[in-house]
């Protein structure tokens, strides 16, 4: 297989971290060679965190490139849009509908675009989008939102279920690891991702 | 065994396996988490110093006295150190120390771009440059060699690519941890002209003998493949020519100080078109062309900011990229935390309209909106000494001028600007941010906050003496949460005809956690005053005309409840 390039962006406190390295585990469990690059230096002063993985036989390079990625994880709908540009032509763009607003939206000196997900969808054909954080919730725990991202992306990834379940198993602490594994369910099942591949199979 | 590990924990990774026994660093990104890391190998002793110059004294005395030693700093920090650098270069080692500089192409979280490669060839130390985490920890226990082989300090030197990324690494048991014993050598290491000038010679000849050693060392390689293209590389350019150019022909080069330059020759005999691809500055480019070869570099590629495989591609094959995405996003600027310390001291110097000399911290995000309250951020420290510039320049604005400056800042570099203010008879008032913690960088321990890196107890400077005994008569500290109270004092301190020093007292949001419950609305006027503060729990809604708080982001602090004139915030369950 070519090398995949899967980006996750967020906002700090998003949980991008912990879903980054369910991902590195599975692909490693998997045999892949994996890099991994972030930027997280203002991650906990509310900045936008950006975490690139590359998984693929032979890996050189840490970072994607714009245009290059395969997949797109967004954590936040702003995020979504900043990053989309990263989206390589029939790359699949996932995005959770939460939004959160960055400072200058709050104090009223910029505006929050009502648009995004309509633009999102107009110019990307795998898009899905989703509502994480009721889903992380009806799991038990809305910090579970990004468990519920991982397991749309399963979806899109040929892993068996059972290295997700150890990745899981070896990244979130035994107390938790039920609701997440209900959380991570509620994403792999999400009948959005199951009508998108339907489409965009019946469309290629 | 395998592990993904990112470049800075290779680097203590490598420390821990190839011997190292002292390590010392002043935190910066992105070079921080080395040093965090080590201090999980209770064998090794690591500690924060105060500065970088310090650090790497403290690293100088530790390899005179036979123990290996890592040190370890973000580019800038070089610029603090490079003092004890130039001459530790002349008097070398007895075991070997390392200088690892993380420079930040890109400028990710750092005030400038400087390419710390000139400092090797500036101090004529030798310079390693990994390109991955493998590379990143075996190369600790080659430059350890190199330093102990050539009786030199040696530098290695990362980028945030490579200290932030994460790549396998083939882990190995620890080998022995040696300790020479200590001999007096007045000659080798007291650098009284007399001395120093027959180390001069010393350090003439080893670079000669390095030159030598860089022509067969294995970090520097050719990898041979289609002719056509020859590039010559290090550091994570490598990468990014691998990824973006794989059937070129590559001079990979490890050790880049000093050049191999039979080698380079070699390559470039090889190869129909020699290019250099190297961020930043044209380093390389400067030294293959002086010996005299034709070599294709800056002109394609710009020497700010960082490369990328996209950017190999279409600078050297013309390739372009398909359609990209065309959105644009507003700005998602850090901010300062939900009752952040440091949030109402600049609403309060922007209240009353003073020129701040400011500092780098957490508290330079003052300077965004809707906060502005700072004038000058240049380099740790100098917001204290920069004031008493302007001062006397501009005398009159003494009685409108503050600046800001944080604990562990103030201890990095802020002590000697003050001691100058007392001295050649400054006026202007220094407010110390004290939040119990260096934050900026991730929360380290510093010499005020009575812990050390590796955990145990320590004695806490005290600002309120240490002040006094520079000189200050007027040392005043407040809770910066108590906003009528910091106001008032920086009135009275600003007005005041001689220097002050005000403290404000609050540890780190982040790190105190408060148990307080989140701010509640009650008939807000749609002031907007609390707007002024730039708190990411607060917000206005337009349509329902009423501030909103965000209880999931609130931490209660109770700022925006002093702010509010017409009581429309309150604390949570005060009614
Ligand atoms: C010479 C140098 N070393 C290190 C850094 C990285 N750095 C920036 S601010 C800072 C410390 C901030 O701590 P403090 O002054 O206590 O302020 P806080 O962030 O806690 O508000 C550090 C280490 C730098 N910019 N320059
Ligand atoms: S980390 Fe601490 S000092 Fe920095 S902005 Fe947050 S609360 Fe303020
Ligand atoms: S009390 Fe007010 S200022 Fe403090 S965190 Fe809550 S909303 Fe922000």
């Amino acid at each position: 297989m070519a090398n995949l390039n899967i980006l996750l962006v967020g906002v700090g406190g998003q949980g991008t971290i912990l879903a980054s390295k369910i991902l590195t585990h599975a692909a490693l469990a998997q045999g892949y060679t994996v890099k991994m690059s972030e930027i997280h230096g203002m991650a906990q002063r509310g900045g936008s965190v950006v975490t690139q993985v590359r998984l693929g036989e032979e890996v050189y390079s840490p970072v994607i490139d714009e245009g290059e990625a395969d997949i797109i994880i967004a954590f936040e709908q702003l995020e979504a849009y900043r990053s989309a540009h990263f989206l390589r032509e029939g790359g699949v763009l996932i995005a959770n509908t939460q939004k959160i607003s960055p400072l200058p939206v709050l104090i009223g000196a910029a505006t929050y675009p009502d648009t995004i997900l309509a633009n999102l969808k107009d110019k990307v054909k795998r898009f899905v989008e989703i509502d994480g954080l009721k889903l992380a919730a009806a799991a038990g725990n809305a910090k579970s939102t990004n468990v519920v991202l991982m397991g749309v992306l399963a979806r899109f990834m040929d892993f068996p279920q059972e290295v997700w379940q150890d990745a899981l198993k070896a990244r979130i602490p035994e107390k938790l690891l039920a609701l997440n594994q209900k959380a991570f369910a509620f994403g792999y099942d999400y009948p959005g991702v199951a009508a998108l591949l339907e489409t965009v199979a019946g469309k290629e | 065994m395998k592990t993904l590990m990112t470049g800075n924990e290779a680097i203590a990774r490598g420390a821990y396996e190839y011997g190292v026994r002292v390590a010392a660093a002043y935190p910066g990104t992105p070079s921080t988490e080395i040093l965090e890391n080590l201090a999980k190998y209770p064998e090794i002793y690591s500690q924060w110093s105060p500065n970088e110059k310090v650090a790497m004294e403290v690293g100088v005395g530790a390899a005179i006295g036979g123990a290996r030693t890592l040190v370890t700093m973000k580019m800038v920090g070089v610029n603090v150190a490079a003092d004890p650098l130039f001459t530790v270069a002349y008097t070398g080692v007895r075991s070997g120390l390392i200088l690892v500089s993380a420079d930040d192409p890109g400028m990710h979280s750092s005030q400038n771009e400087q390419d710390n490669r000139y400092y090797a060839a500036f101090a004529k130390i030798p310079m390693l440059e990994p390109s991955d985490s493998q590379e990143a920890k075996e190369m600790i226990g080659l430059a350890l060699d190199i330093s102990e082989g050539f009786d030199t300090p040696v530098m290695v030197r990362t980028t945030t690519r490579i200290a932030h990324s994460q790549s396998l690494v083939e882990l190995n048991d620890p080998g022995e941890r040696p300790l020479k014993a200590y001999a007096k050598d007045a000659k080798k290491y007291v650098m009284i002209p007399a001395y120093g000038r027959a180390r001069r010679l010393v350090v003439e000849e080893r670079m000669h003998k390095l030159a030598e050693y860089a022509e067969t060392v294995s970090v520097n390689r050719l990898e041979m493949n289609d002719p056509k293209i020859g590039i010559i590389t290090s550091g994570i350019s490598y990468q990014y020519i691998k990824e973006g150019l794989p059937t070129a022909s590559v001079l990979k080069l490890g050790l880049t100080n000093p050049l191999p330059a039979k080698l380079i020759q070699e390559f470039a005999s090889k190869v129909e078109k020699l290019y250099v691809i190297e961020e930043l500055e044209p380093y390389l480019e400067k030294e293959i062309r002086a010996l005299g070869l034709e070599v294709t570099g800056k002109a394609l590629f710009p020497p700010y900011g960082e490369l990328s495989a996209k950017m190999v591609r279409e600078k050297i094959l013309g390739e372009k990229n398909a359609q990209i995405l065309p959105f644009e996003a507003p700005v998602r600027p850090p901010v300062m935390c939900p009752g952040c310390p440091h949030r109402g001291l600049f609403y309060t110097l922007k209240q009353l309209k003073l020129t701040v000399a400011g500092d780098i911290g957490c508290y330079t995000l003052g300077t965004m909106a809707p906060l502005e309250a700072m004038d000058t951020c240049i380099c740790m420290g100098a917001s204290i000494s920069g004031a008493l510039g302007l001062e006397k320049a501009h005398p009159e604005m003494a009685e409108k001028l503050v600046s800001v400056i944080g604990d562990s800042t103030f201890l990095h570099s802020g002590v000697t600007g003050l001691m100058d203010v007392v001295y050649n008879g400054g006026n202007s008032t220094v407010i110390i941010l004290d939040n119990s913690i260096t934050a900026m960088t991730g929360h380290q321990e510093n010499p005020a906050t009575g812990k050390t890196l590796m955990g145990t107890p320590a004695p806490q400077v005290d600002f309120v003496a240490l002040a006094k005994a520079l000189g200050i008569k007027r040392v005043t500290e407040v809770d910066p949460f108590d906003l009528d109270h910091v106001k008032e004092v920086v009135k009275t301190e600003v007005a005041a005809k001689e220097p002050s020093v005000i403290i404000t007292r609050r540890p780190c949001a982040l790190i105190v956690k408060t148990s307080e419950p989140p701010v509640e609305v009650h008939d807000c006027t749609a002031c907007k005053m609390c707007m002024k503060l730039g708190c990411p729990a607060l917000s206005f809604d337009e349509a329902n005309k009423t501030a909103v708080v965000d209880p999931s982001l609130c931490n209660g602090c109770g700022l925006c409840v002093n702010v509010c004139k017409f009581n429309a915030l309150s604390k949570g369950g005060a009614n």
